[in-house]
């Protein structure tokens, strides 16, 4: 049988390969929107396989949550994006140093 | 009865408020219609209240009206404690008051503060009664203070004189140093009494008059001494004794009615009633008595001695004020309580009268205060001329007027006293007949007699004053004759005041006075061979020849052969320019030094800018850190992580 | 190995490898397909550990939507994607290194010693007819229906803000205003003058005619 241990280190290597993912397109604000994706899903990965070892129907309604506000934050993600790529014509990070003091 | 006190207390609270908040609306006759009944009621119910008193065998009244705050250990009371030392001052301060209520109308017909006015010296009267009436000290502390509310704005009613703003501002600092020690004193006594109620304190004060305090290693003494001195420091400011005196003259540039309301009758005799009060207490300090019959002669004599000097109408009776309340305090310190409390009432009556005259010859002169440019004025306006000659003849203590008996007796008092500094005492209000005399009737001839100095415009205009302002000189002056005559039976010697007030068995020289006085006509007879008498005649017949029969050659003499006193005389003994180098310079020289180190240097160099400083430059340095790229903070945040993985795998 | 077996490593190796991909690939519209396929494949496992509904609305909802979003913006925006590859090499060792000590680290502390079958034995197979979704369901909709209302709520403000932020004011088009039409009044449309019936006619002559006397003149 499959172990905890192995969903919970599959959960892991994506959540690394997000976080890799994160370095390598540090400018693309669309993938790096991936990979944040990429991230909550390794999250969830870790809810469901605790909740299916504990019996625990708790961890899914978690992911339940996750998922919404994940699907939240993509869209207005995807909307400032819109928003940006229309004022600025880019969406590279390195180029919105509005903020900056 | 405990209606009709608060009806007494709150009907010019009342009459305050409707002038003062809704003068607008109710006009100015509204307004004074509206202050006047506040008052008049007062009056009628604080005579009803006397009479049940004194006649009606009513058994001292002391009780809690309202519970203000309740703490576990004490409770903050407002309550009345009405015995008959409470209703004579209830009486003479309605009564003044309501006089200059009436005189009010004419005197300020014109002014556009009117409504305003009203409603101040109906709140004045309220907070003097309060002040009065009070059962406990934080009420009296709290009309004490009304009443310092009050007379600063009345003194500087007419805020767009500088002169008045200057004065006023004076009158609220100096008392504020008075209100200082007077707070002290309240405090000394919540911390070893454990209560501010009269009575209770009273009956704790046994217990407490051989505790000794050492403020300093070494120093020790006695805690009614303490007690007394302080409460006594806030008498001499309210009462305006030596050192503290200097805002009364000054606060002679509030309108007349004031003067006379405030300066006369009323606030200035909160101290003396205070004391009075709390004569238990201080009978059982022979150091504080002898303290405040010194401080009292020492204003009695030199604050007479200035009244010479002065040109202006008002700032000579102001003098004459402050005179007599050296008198009264040299009473309190020979433990005549009653004949303080006796002079008290008298010169109310009787001051009010002469500053009301004053103003009512103010009003003919047309606001022309200097009496330099008076003269010959008793036969344009004789009911004034003859009230201020009333005045001053109970002013100088003429035999068989009112100030006749008061002052007498507190001589007597004096005479009889055994405490040290009673010779001193004694003396300095003796000469200060004298020059009581003598300044009275130099303004009194210079006014009223000699040539007239007005100018022509000014003398055309000359005519009596309205019914409204000579009425209540006419009301005022009759009391000022008489009551003396007639209080001094049931008021000095016939235990009037009951236990009111406590005199120590080696204090009493009322009792030596008692053993004296075969009746007022005797006193008035047995008068005419004392000294006191002819120092009286003396000053006026040096005042008569200087201003009546040699007035073009005489004062100028003199002001020549005594140049170097008048000069002295001049300054007002230099107070005011030591107050205003000293106190007014030294707190500038401080204030500057607390503003260029501590204010520029300390907090907005040091702290406030200093900080801003430290936190820019640390955050020049910070913000190196923080790039706005998002992949720096993620790999911080992961750098972090691992750091955190390393430790839970590793190093747990 | 049983089937079981198998198909989690194939479902889980695909998503790993697809999740490489969608880091690594140039064009964007293949990273999203490949998130899509990452997805896919992690949504099986899902339904491997018996939570079906969940591995079901995974699939409808976040690859159906979401990424459908995610895919249809790429392709709206017109993206120079040369600049956005810039340190892409320059920036691998230090992705690899760090994602590879993660995977270390994470799998000392999730792996077998901790986390294995024997401490966590494998849960027996619910029984057949068991309903994950009437499970999720009474609890959701019980213990958590507070929760469950806030969540809907921010959807409903992200859909909110999501058009607020990306809708975008036409110049030039023409709207129908409704409000001004009912509110309008015979004031606003028409304006009666008043004219005499004659008007002094002759002064304009004169100016027009000095007027072509000035045009003439020079």
């Amino acid at each position: 049988m499959i172990s905890l241990s192995q969903f919970l280190v599959f959960g892991a290597i994506l959540f690394s390969i997000s976080v890799a993912g994160i370095f390598l397109n540090r400018k693309n604000i669309l993938v790096l929107l991936m990979a944040i994706e990429l991230m909550l899903l390794a999250v969830n990965v870790n809810f469901i396989a605790f909740s299916h070892f504990l019996g625990d129907i708790n961890g899914q309604v978690f992911v339940f949550f996750v998922l919404t506000v994940a699907a939240a934050e993509a869209a207005i993600g995807l909307a400032i994006l819109v928003t940006l790529f229309r004022n600025r014509r880019t969406i590279n990070v390195e180029d919105l140093t509005e903020m900056k003091g | 009865m405990e209606k009709i006190y608060l009806i007494i207390a709150l009907s010019p609270l009342i009459g305050a408020l409707v002038a003062g908040l809704f003068g607008k609306q109710i006009g100015r006759a509204g307004a004074h219609w509206v202050t006047n009944i506040g008052v008049g009621i007062s009056f009628i119910l604080s005579l009803y209240a006397f009479y049940m008193h004194v006649w009606g065998g009513l058994p001292t009244y002391d009780a809690t009206v309202y519970t203000w705050a309740a703490t576990d250990a004490f409770h903050f009371d407002i309550g009345f404690m009405v015995d008959r030392l409470t209703v004579l001052m209830m009486v003479v301060v309605t009564g003044v008051s309501l006089m200059v209520h009436i005189y009010t109308i004419g005197y300020m017909a014109d002014d556009p503060g009117y409504q305003r006015f009203f409603s101040y010296i109906s709140l004045f009267t309220f907070s003097m009664l309060m002040l009065v009436m009070a059962n406990n000290l934080l009420q009296l502390f709290f009309g004490w203070e009304a009443v310092g509310l009050v007379s600063y704005l009345l003194i500087g009613f007419w805020y767009k004189k500088e002169t008045a703003i200057f004065a006023n501002l004076k009158a609220f600092i100096v008392n504020r140093v008075g209100d200082f020690g007077f707070l002290l004193g309240i405090a000394a006594v919540l911390m070893y009494a454990n209560t501010l109620d009269y009575a209770t304190f009273f009956e704790r004060l046994p217990a407490l008059a051989s505790v000794k305090v050492e403020y300093w290693p070494g120093v020790e003494w006695s805690l009614p001494t303490v007690i007394a001195i302080l409460l006594f420091i806030g008498a001499m400011g309210k009462s305006a004794q030596v050192p503290l005196h200097v805002w009364l003259p000054d606060s002679m540039e509030g309108p007349t009615p004031i003067s006379a309301l405030i300066h006369a009758a009323t606030m200035v005799t909160a101290g003396i009633f205070m004391v009075a009060r709390f004569s238990p207490l201080f009978e059982l300090s022979d150091a504080a008595l002898s303290f405040i019959m010194v401080i009292g002669a020492i204003t009695a004599l030199f604050m007479g001695l200035l009244g010479i000097v002065q040109n202006d109408i008002k700032r000579v009776i102001a003098y004459s004020t402050l005179s007599q309340l050296g008198y009264m305090t040299v009473a309190l310190g020979a433990s005549a309580y009653s004949a303080a409390i006796f002079h008290l009432m008298t010169h109310a009556f009787f001051k009010a009268l002469l500053f009301l005259a004053a103003g009512s010859v103010i009003i003919a002169m047309h606001h022309e205060q200097d009496i330099r440019k008076m003269g010959g004025l008793w036969k344009y306006m004789p009911v004034t001329f003859v009230t201020f000659l009333i005045g001053s003849l109970a002013l100088i203590g003429f035999p068989g007027t009112s100030g006749f008996f008061s002052k007498d007796s507190i001589i007597m008092a004096v005479h009889a006293s055994q405490l040290p500094g009673a010779t001193f005492a004694y003396w300095a209000v003796l000469l200060g007949v004298f020059v009581t005399a003598f300044y009275t009737f130099r303004l009194f001839f210079l006014v009223f007699f000699g040539k007239e100095r007005m100018d022509a415009h000014t003398r055309s205009h000359l005519h009596e004053s309205p019914k409204v302002v000579t009425v209540p000189l006419i009301l005022l002056s009759i009391p000022a004759l008489l009551v003396g005559f007639f209080a001094i039976d049931p008021l000095l010697f016939s235990d009037f005041f009951e236990q009111a007030i406590v005199v120590m068995p080696g204090h009493d020289a009322m009792t030596h006075l008692r053993e004296h006085y075969h009746g007022a006509l005797a006193m008035m007879e047995h008068s005419l061979s004392s000294s006191v008498f002819w120092l009286a005649i003396a000053g006026v017949a040096l005042s008569a020849v200087m201003y009546l029969l040699m007035p073009g050659t005489l004062p100028a003499l003199f002001a020549k052969v005594f140049a170097w006193p008048k000069r002295i005389l001049d300054g007002a003994y230099g107070f005011d320019d030591f107050n205003n180098a000293v106190f007014g310079g030294g707190s500038r020289l401080l204030g500057r030094g607390l503003w260029r180190i501590g204010d520029v240097r300390l907090i907005d160099g040091l702290m406030v800018n200093g900080t801003a400083g430290v936190i820019g430059a640390t955050s020049m340095q910070w913000r190196k850190l923080q790039t706005g790229y998002l992949y720096h903070y993620a790999f911080v945040m992961i750098l972090g992580l691992i750091g955190l993985m390393t430790w839970i795998v590793f190093l747990r | 190995m049983t089937l079981y077996q198998f198909l989690f490593y194939v479902f889980a190796s695909s998503a790993v490898i697809s999740a490489i991909r969608v880091v690594t690939v140039k064009n964007p519209v293949h990273a999203a397909l490949f998130l899509v396929l990452t997805f896919f494949t992690t949504a099986l496992t899902w339904i491997l550990m018996e939570a079906e509904f969940l591995g079901i609305v995974l699939l409808l909802v976040y690859v159906g939507a979401v990424m459908v979003l995610f895919l249809f913006v790429v392709m709206m925006l017109d993206i120079n994607l040369a600049p956005l590859r810039e340190g892409f090499v320059r920036n691998l060792p230090v992705g690899v290194f760090v994602a590879l000590v993660m995977v270390v680290e994470l799998g000392l502390i999730v792996g077998s010693h901790a986390f294995g079958l024997a401490n966590y034995p494998a849960p027996t197979p619910a029984a057949v007819g068991t309903s994950n979704t009437l499970a999720l369901g009474s609890v959701l909709y019980t213990e958590y229906v507070y929760p469950f209302e806030i969540a809907a709520f921010i959807l409903l403000v992200s859909i909110v803000s999501a058009i607020a932020l990306a809708h975008r004011k036409r110049e030039g088009a023409l709207y129908q205003n409704i409000d001004a039409q009912v509110k309008v009044n015979r004031g606003d449309r028409i304006r009666v003058v008043k004219m005499a019936s004659s008007t002094p006619v002759e002064s304009e002559a004169d100016d027009d005619t000095s007027k072509l006397s000035g045009r003439k003149a020079p």
